[in-house]
């Protein structure tokens, strides 16, 4: 498999000595790094500091003297109405919502991927289209009628009726990048697999599957970070008692009477990236790899 | 194949048999409100206080936002799962319930409890009453058009308290050449919207503004003063900090409190962020309702009881909506939130110097101020606060072009 | 019949995405085309008024604001992450040490969510507290970053903060074209003596296209949809400077309660985004793979 295996690393030799030049190139990376570093350096300082020193101090200073009253605030006291719990039950529900979410729509990406590689038919494309257009439907335009469609099969406002809507919007994209790495296989592995004998289902878990690795992480890791960021989808169809972490946040954040409490702010919002932070540090490096195979072939 | 469709179905079956019924219970109700941050959360806890010593279990949904919040009322609504109570504000947000009959008739224990004959003032009544019904329950009373002045500031500048918009205008050059920013502001469509209100208000007198807002009077519009009002807005303008936009309104109130700022238009609910900040009424701070005549305008908020299908539910709404007016509920909820009371026999002897002030007034029928949003639609309203709103923020918009523009809302039938 | 047996399985494990396109993503389309002739305020209702909802949309001046807006936010922020990420693939193509860090400090404002990157943001270019503040605490009184409360800069504020959360997303798509040029090509391009910055812009661009064309169709994706980023960073001030489409439909959706012209709004936005789209998925589907045919 040349795309799976396709390297990431760079080839050849390391140059030997620094140039001008390269001071300059490490000059400008280091530049954009620190742009890049800014805001999150901004969100952990700003958590670490107390009230009247992020209103007179300087927003890109160390914390004078730390504070740390702002981070279990924030995850398990802060209060919403008269419940005051923080964001902690909110971690449950955004897991609870995620994990189901993002194993439902990748395997139907998949398979609609491989049908639309492999077995094509007629009117096959229509529909692929009217479903990609979906992709550029505004989400609001949709909540009414979903709302109707949920509760007329009587699963609105609950953990299946979440995940149905995240299964939905995330099938335009997932079957798009799953179409392409598939349509960027040889033609001839599968040639070959019909020939002996291998039917739809068979071809799909014994020959396609095991070669689906890359862009299955690239999907986990794009589904798992845009349905934990989700808020209007789960604000509107999770129900009262599946409400995800970033609904939480929000309740946090924007408060629109009484003090705003900015190191609190920092300290839930940092909380609520805690997740997909941690799927993008640890699997970046798959995800370089992976995303090359998802790229669009036409 | 058969293992395919056998694995969709795996897939789809737990889905259908998981639908949610919030119903059963004894006295359980679900209320959705928008309160909050501190001292809301002390007041919606009395009301959930009240209900529990009823018997009642309270299960408290409370959306920050109250879009947030009344479209997720509206959306279980549609949906079909509606809680047992929701807020809404003193205005037109609800009607639209209340013809295509989502709401519960609050008539019967209405007529029983006398509601017509305690609730005051009587504007309230007509906002809740469809059809010779009581369709909501007015819970409080808050009113916008207060000037929030500190004191030190003015003293420091030299110049005496403004009584009026165009008082302040004369003073505020001098205020500024002292080194304070003459007016707070948060530059939110909202504020700017409610800061041009205690304008027009306070300048032309509340008759006139009925035949605007009410009466959609173009005439009344076009005879010249509106144009003065916008003139003396856009005048407020250079004595706002450029960091306006986007503010929040309790970051400006922080801003008097802190004596960086010599006054804010903001309604009644800015007189809790002086008095967490240990600041006395009348003696650190005053309070100046401006204009000649003197109005109390009548916001606030009220709650709505969705229909349910399950009959059980009606009773507990019911039961709650009388627990809302009772008078010992009323002087709890509202000492706590800071808001008069929606009935006058209510204990109202914690009330600070400025609240007294609203106190008295709103004893006063002709002192009674209905609002924008009190007769006209939230399209109407928040079309009309978008033109303030860029009337405010941008220079190039004239006089002439707003009055236009204004004009098209005005009789846009929104 | 023969036609209708033909594939069978693979209609069959199409019918989630064929059901799915035909009730939700055409089925919305229709529902709301329907309701946007309607003068539904706060909940749908079927009370017809025409084209009345179209006439005061185009009558509005926000909404001018908003399209203005929207191809403002869509041509920076396309060409912004386009040329940013390009830029960042290629100069850690160099085979610079720590590699692995960079590319991970670059893509990670992607893991974060549009409200979270429009709050961070907020906080950094407010100007009482912000990073203007702290210039002028290190005696840099002249340093001004208004472009939150400025009607003309604040757009491009919001363009900032998109392109600092995409812009890494789409080095990683380039890096991924970049590894895969094959290592005679670059040989080949040496001995002709050609510069570096020649051969990534003519030789090396052209060849990762279909890279370029994934980053174009996500990053697109984005743009109509934008509405998260804004809402928690100018809430669309100051004035409405900083509206956009699918902020006009938000609010008439919620705030207003004015479901008609929402509906209204959203079609217009759905028929901008077809004339827009439909060539081009005409040319990558359906010309290009009969191209590949012939």
């Amino acid at each position: 498999m040349s795309l799976s295996s396709l390297s990431i690393e760079p080839s050849g030799s390391k140059p030997k000595h620094l140039t001008i030049g390269r001071i300059g190139l490490y000059c400008f990376i280091l530049i954009c790094a620190l742009f890049f570093l800014m805001p999150l350096y901004v969100m952990i300082v700003t958590s670490l500091k107390d009230m009247d020193e992020i209103r007179s101090g300087n927003l890109l200073y160390i914390p004078k003297t730390l504070s740390f009253y702002a981070w279990p605030k924030a995850w398990s006291e802060a209060c919403t109405g008269f419940v005051c719990e923080g964001l902690k039950p909110g971690l449950i529900n955004s897991i609870k919502i995620t994990v189901p979410s993002v194993i439902v729509s990748v395997s139907l990406g998949a398979l609609n991927g491989y049908a639309l590689a492999f077995w094509r038919f007629k009117g096959a494309y229509l529909f692929f289209g009217l479903c990609l257009f979906g992709a550029f439907i505004p989400y609001q335009v949709m909540v009414y009628p979903l709302l109707k469609i949920e509760s007329a099969i009587g699963i609105y406002s609950s953990l299946p009726g979440i995940i149905l809507v995240h299964t939905i919007f995330g099938m335009p994209i997932l079957t798009l990048i799953f179409r392409n790495f598939y349509a960027s296989l040889p033609i001839d592995l599968f040639k070959a697999a019909r020939i002996d004998g291998g039917n739809f289902l068979k071809i799909f878990f014994y020959v396609i599957i095991p070669m689906s690795t890359p862009i299955t992480i690239v999907a986990v890791i794009l589904q798992v970070t845009g349905i934990w960021n989700d808020f209007l989808l789960g604000l509107v169809f999770a129900g009262r008692d599946n409400q995800p972490m970033t609904v939480q946040l929000n309740n946090i954040v924007q408060v629109d009477f009484g003090v705003a409490e900015y190191n609190v702010d920092m300290a839930a919002t940092i909380l609520t990236s805690m997740i997909p932070l941690a799927v993008y540090f640890i699997s970046g490096r798959w995800f370089v790899r992976g995303i090359a195979a998802g790229a669009i072939k036409g | 194949m058969k293992k395919l469709i056998s694995i969709l179905f795996s897939l789809l079956l737990p889905l259908s048999f998981t639908s949610v019924s919030k119903a059963g219970g004894h006295m359980e109700a679900e209320v959705i409100h928008w309160w909050v941050s501190g001292g809301e959360q002390a007041a919606i806890s009395k009301f959930a206080e009240a209900w529990e010593d009823m018997g009642g279990t309270w299960i408290d949904t409370a959306i920050t936002g109250g879009d947030n919040a009344r479209g997720t009322t509206v959306n279980r609504i549609i949906g079909g799962n509606p809680p047992t109570a929701a807020q809404f504000n003193i205005s037109k947000q609800f009607v639209d319930l209340v013809e295509q009959g989502q709401l519960q008739s609050l008539e019967e224990v209405a007529s029983a409890e006398g509601w017509r004959d305690f609730i005051y003032p009587p504007e309230l009544i007509e906002t809740c009453e469809f059809e010779g019904e009581f369709y909501c329950v007015p819970v409080n009373i808050h009113s916008a058009q207060w000037m929030w002045i500190n004191n030190e500031v003015f003293e420091k500048a030299g110049v005496p308290k403004p009584n009026t918009v165009q008082e302040f205008i004369a003073v505020a050059p001098k205020i500024q050449e002292a080194g304070f920013i003459p007016l707070a502001l948060g530059g939110q469509p909202w504020q700017e919207g409610l800061m041009f209100d205690v304008v027009a208000s306070s300048t032309l007198g509340f008759p006139h503004m009925a035949k605007l807002y009410r009466d959609k009077d173009v005439e009344a519009f076009r005879d010249g003063k509106m144009e003065m009002v916008l003139q003396t807005y856009r005048d407020l303008n250079s004595f706002i900090d450029e960091g306006a936009p986007g503010r929040l309104w309790n970051d400006a109130t922080a801003m008097v409190v802190e004596g960086k700022a010599a006054m804010q238009i903001m309604g009644d609910w800015a007189r809790g962020e002086f008095a967490v900040a240990g600041k006395e009424a009348k003696v650190d701070y005053d309070c100046v309702i401006p204009g000649k005549e003197k109005y109390v305008a009548l916001g606030g908020d009220v709650f709505v009881f969705p229909k349910n299908s399950d009959p059980k539910v009606k009773e507990i709404q019911l039961k709650m909506a009388s627990m809302m007016v009772n008078p010992t509920v009323q002087a709890n909820f509202n000492n706590a939130k800071g808001s008069l009371p929606m009935r006058l026999d209510v204990d109202t002897s914690a009330a600070d110097a400025c609240m007294q002030m609203g106190l008295d007034l709103i004893q006063q029928p002709s002192a009674i101020m209905r609002e924008n949003d009190d007769w006209n639609s939230p399209a109407f309203t928040s079309a009309w606060e978008d033109i303030i709103s860029e009337f405010r923020n941008d220079p190039n918009y004239s006089v002439s072009a707003a009055m236009d523009d204004l004009e098209a809302v005005l009789t846009s039938g929104l | 019949m023969q036609s209708l047996t033909r594939n069978l399985a693979s209609k069959i494990a199409l019918l989630p995405m064929i059901i799915i396109s035909l009730t939700v993503f055409v089925g919305c389309i229709i529902y709301s085309f329907v309701y946007s002739l309607t003068g539904s305020k706060l909940i749908p209702a079927l009370n017809y008024v025409g084209f009345k909802q179209y006439e005061m949309l185009f009558k509005s001046r926000k909404w001018d604001v908003a399209v203005e807006n929207i191809f403002i936010y869509g041509f920076v922020f396309t060409i912004g992450c386009l040329v940013i990420g390009f830029l960042l693939a290629v100069l850690i193509d160099q085979k610079i040490r720590g590699e692995s860090l960079f590319r991970t400090i670059f893509l990670y404002p992607y893991a974060m969510s549009f409200v979270v990157t429009g709050l961070v943001w907020k906080w950094v270019l407010n100007p009482t507290f912000g990073f203007e503040h702290s210039m002028h605490l290190w005696g840099f009184e002249w340093f001004k970053l208004d472009w939150l409360v400025n009607r003309e800069l604040a757009i491009y504020a919001v363009c900032i903060a998109a392109v600092w959360q995409g812009a890494g997303f789409v080095m990683v798509l380039m890096l991924a074209g970049l590894r895969g040029i094959d290592d005679d090509i670059w040989k080949s391009l040496s001995i002709e003596g050609v510069p570096k910055w020649k051969s990534y812009l003519f030789v090396i661009l052209p060849m990762i296209r279909p890279m370029v064309v994934t980053s174009i169709v996500l990053i697109a994706a984005g743009v109509v949809k934008v509405y998260d980023l804004i809402l928690a960073l100018t809430s669309g001030g100051p004035g409405f400077a900083t509206t956009t489409p699918a902020m006009y439909v938000m609010e008439n959706f919620f705030s207003r309660a004015n479901l008609g012209q929402a509906f209204a709004a959203s079609i217009i936005m759905f028929i901008s985004v077809v004339c827009i789209l439909a060539p081009w998925a005409y040319y990558e589907f359906y010309f290009r793979n009969k191209e590949a045919k012939a």
